[in-house]
């Protein structure tokens, strides 16, 4: 498993601090192709850091990210898009003033080629255009179910359908590596089990559903779950990396992590004898 | 945005349509129409007004699209229109070049001083850009009015405009000229607003954050909107000086520029009517104000100073502004869309 190929983002000794709080020490870690790799640990353990270090948002002072075996540690967000990484955010970042549609479609913004002089002349290439992506984010639209809201203003959304825009933005843009903070949070128990569902169909590909969207055709093969429900993580995860202090104490199968003495420590606190 | 009851879209093309019922296509050619016949139904006072909505219309716009779209707030509008309006005189008055190339050149070098201008939105936002916008405002005024070139303190004259021989003289003939123009800039504004440039403005005046992880370069498309909305201001400026004829740096004062912000926010902030709706309120009431209200006030209020009314204006000027604010935040845009929804509607109220 741990052959050269399959690793997709490989972490080096990772180490951020924000003046004297160290955020992020010596954090090393390995994301691999086709695999749900879950990162837990309590609040304040540097998971959603160590996400902001990935899409490039936060510049590590030391130690190296490597993305298919390029260097990636303090690139542009916006060139890590154009390299396939896409994220949702935990405390949900949407374009409030646009529909569910345009959202959505705005994602597509790497995918796309016209240029401001197409776009203003519009008909012919960037009406095409245009329409061939809108047939993309239709799939997307059908396979997060949520056709209902397709034309409503997202800033006027309930809290779980806001959620799903953000994951269906994120699907946009055809990623390589999707990184989801918290996809969860806040939700009841049906919720959940929607993401839920949600995350595990795209992992594996709808394939002949959505023939014209390879997103969806295809999959995302890598998927980077970050996440506070336990029954969640323990279910859909592959392998767990446990996080506390900035720190990575374990990282396992989900049964492994289960029974490792240090992450039930950082969870529940040690007995002081 | 819903359809009348028993119209469906087959096509994504037809869902993307602007123009999308028959009543659609009837309304707008009936106002085209209206429009074109304009001259034969204004006085040609009222040809005047229509030509300075008109021309402010193209600035309103390029600003809309940087401010409403955008979200990068300029307080140096006036100032970019300055640029355009004086590189056009410049250009067809010393060198005596057509007036297309004075135009285009107007509309180029606003938008290249707009860049340089644009440089500090990479770093702050908000208010802090529109206080470095100002500086915009004040430099470019600055220079026009200490530089030989420009004509400094005493102004330039500007010939008319021509093309191909055709000489724009008379109120009606540059009428058809700045309604075409403006007609093109609304055309083009809907246009980007509703493709891929004009969703990545908006990503980034909504959410930077998210726009720059959904992979818009942020250097790139907010230097793009100054440019954009420079540009449109630099060919508002050019058709302004060739329409007036004689240009003196007082007639782009910072007043002008807020004024601007004034209109595309009583408009409608990030529509495409918005600027139309702001433009036409704020240039009539003026209008009415100097032409109607002045007198009036002069005959009512005899034991008044004289000059007291000319006073007044501004107050009340500012008064309507205050209260529209209060009474209608979302612009008339948001009353057009009211209007529109209920017309669909009736006689049911949802």
């Amino acid at each position: 498993m741990s052959d050269k190929n399959d690793v997709k983002i490989k972490i080096e000794n990772l180490s951020l601090s924000f003046g004297g709080v160290k955020a992020l020490i010596d954090v090393s870690l390995e994301i691999r192709n086709n695999e749900i790799l879950a990162i837990i640990g309590p609040n304040g353990a540097g998971k959603t850091c160590l996400l902001n270090c990935i899409s490039g948002f936060y510049k590590p002072q030391k130690g190296e990210i490597y993305f298919e075996g390029r260097r990636i540690t303090r690139i542009r967000p916006d060139k890590a898009a154009r390299l396939g990484l896409a994220r949702t955010f935990q405390n949900i970042e949407l374009f409030t003033g646009l529909s569910t549609l345009d959202n959505i479609m705005a994602a597509r913004h790497v995918l796309m080629k016209q240029n401001f002089l197409s776009s203003a002349l519009y008909f012919g290439w960037a009406h095409e255009e245009e329409i061939a992506h809108r047939r993309t984010v239709e799939d997307i639209i059908d396979f997060l179910e949520i056709e209902p809201i397709r034309k409503k203003i997202v800033g006027m959304l309930p809290y779980g359908m806001r959620k799903r825009v953000e994951l269906g933005r994120a699907l946009a843009i055809e990623p390589k590596v999707l990184l989801l903070d918290e996809p969860m949070a806040g939700m009841n128990l049906e919720e959940k089990e929607d993401i839920a569902r949600f995350i595990i169909d795209i992992f594996e590909g709808q394939g002949e559903t959505y023939p014209q969207s390879p997103v969806l055709r295809d999959g995302v093969n890598c998927i980077v779950l970050v996440e506070h429900d336990m029954g969640v993580v323990m279910d859909i995860a592959d392998r767990i990396v446990v996080l506390d202090f900035g720190r990575k104490i374990a990282e396992g199968t989900p049964a492994e992590i289960r029974t490792n003495p240090e992450v039930i420590a950082a969870y529940l606190g040690e007995e002081k004898h | 945005m819903s359809l009348p009851s028993g119209t469906r879209n087959y096509t994504y093309a037809q869902d993307m349509a602007i123009l999308r019922t028959k009543t659609h296509w009837a309304l707008f050619i009936g106002l085209l129409v209206l429009l074109m016949a304009a001259p034969l139904y204004l006085s040609n006072y009222w040809l005047g007004v229509a030509n300075l909505i008109g021309i402010t219309l193209i600035a309103a716009i390029g600003l809309n699209i940087l401010t409403g779209y955008c979200g990068q707030l300029s307080i140096g509008h006036a100032g970019f229109i300055a640029v355009g309006a004086y590189t056009a005189a410049v250009l067809t008055n010393r060198l005596e070049l057509p007036f297309l190339v004075g135009l285009i050149s107007g509309g180029l070098t606003a938008g290249a001083i707009g860049l340089i201008f644009g440089l500090p939105s990479v770093r702050v936002k908000g208010f802090y850009l529109a206080i470095t916008t100002i500086a915009a405002q004040f430099i470019i005024i600055w220079v026009i009015n200490h530089w030989s070139v420009t004509g400094g303190f005493v102004g330039i004259k500007v010939p008319y405009a021509s093309i191909g021989g055709f000489v724009f003289r008379t109120e009606t003939s540059q009428f058809y000229l700045i309604a075409t123009i403006a007609a093109l800039c609304t055309f083009f504004a809907k246009n980007l607003a509703r493709t891929r440039v004009g969703r990545a403005f908006i990503a980034i005046r909504d959410n930077d954050l998210a726009a720059e992880v959904m992979g818009i370069n942020l250097l790139y498309y907010k230097l793009l909107a100054f440019f954009i909305g420079c540009f449109m201001a630099g060919i508002a400026g050019a058709l302004l000086a060739h329409w007036i004829g004689f240009l003196n740096a007082e007639q782009f004062s910072l007043t002008e520029s807020i004024l601007y912000i004034g209109m595309i926010i009583i408009g409608g902030l990030g529509t495409t009517v918005g600027p139309i709706f702001g433009v036409i309120f704020i240039r009539l009431l003026q209008q009415i104000l100097t032409v109607q209200v002045v007198p009036f006030l002069e005959r009512t209020f005899t034991m008044m100073p004289s000059g007291f009314a000319t006073g007044v204006t501004p107050m009340l000027f500012g008064l309507v502004i205050i209260l529209f604010l209060i009474l209608e935040p979302r612009g008339l845009a948001h009353r057009w869309a009211l209007l529109k929804s209920a017309y669909r509607l009736w006689p049911f109220s949802y």
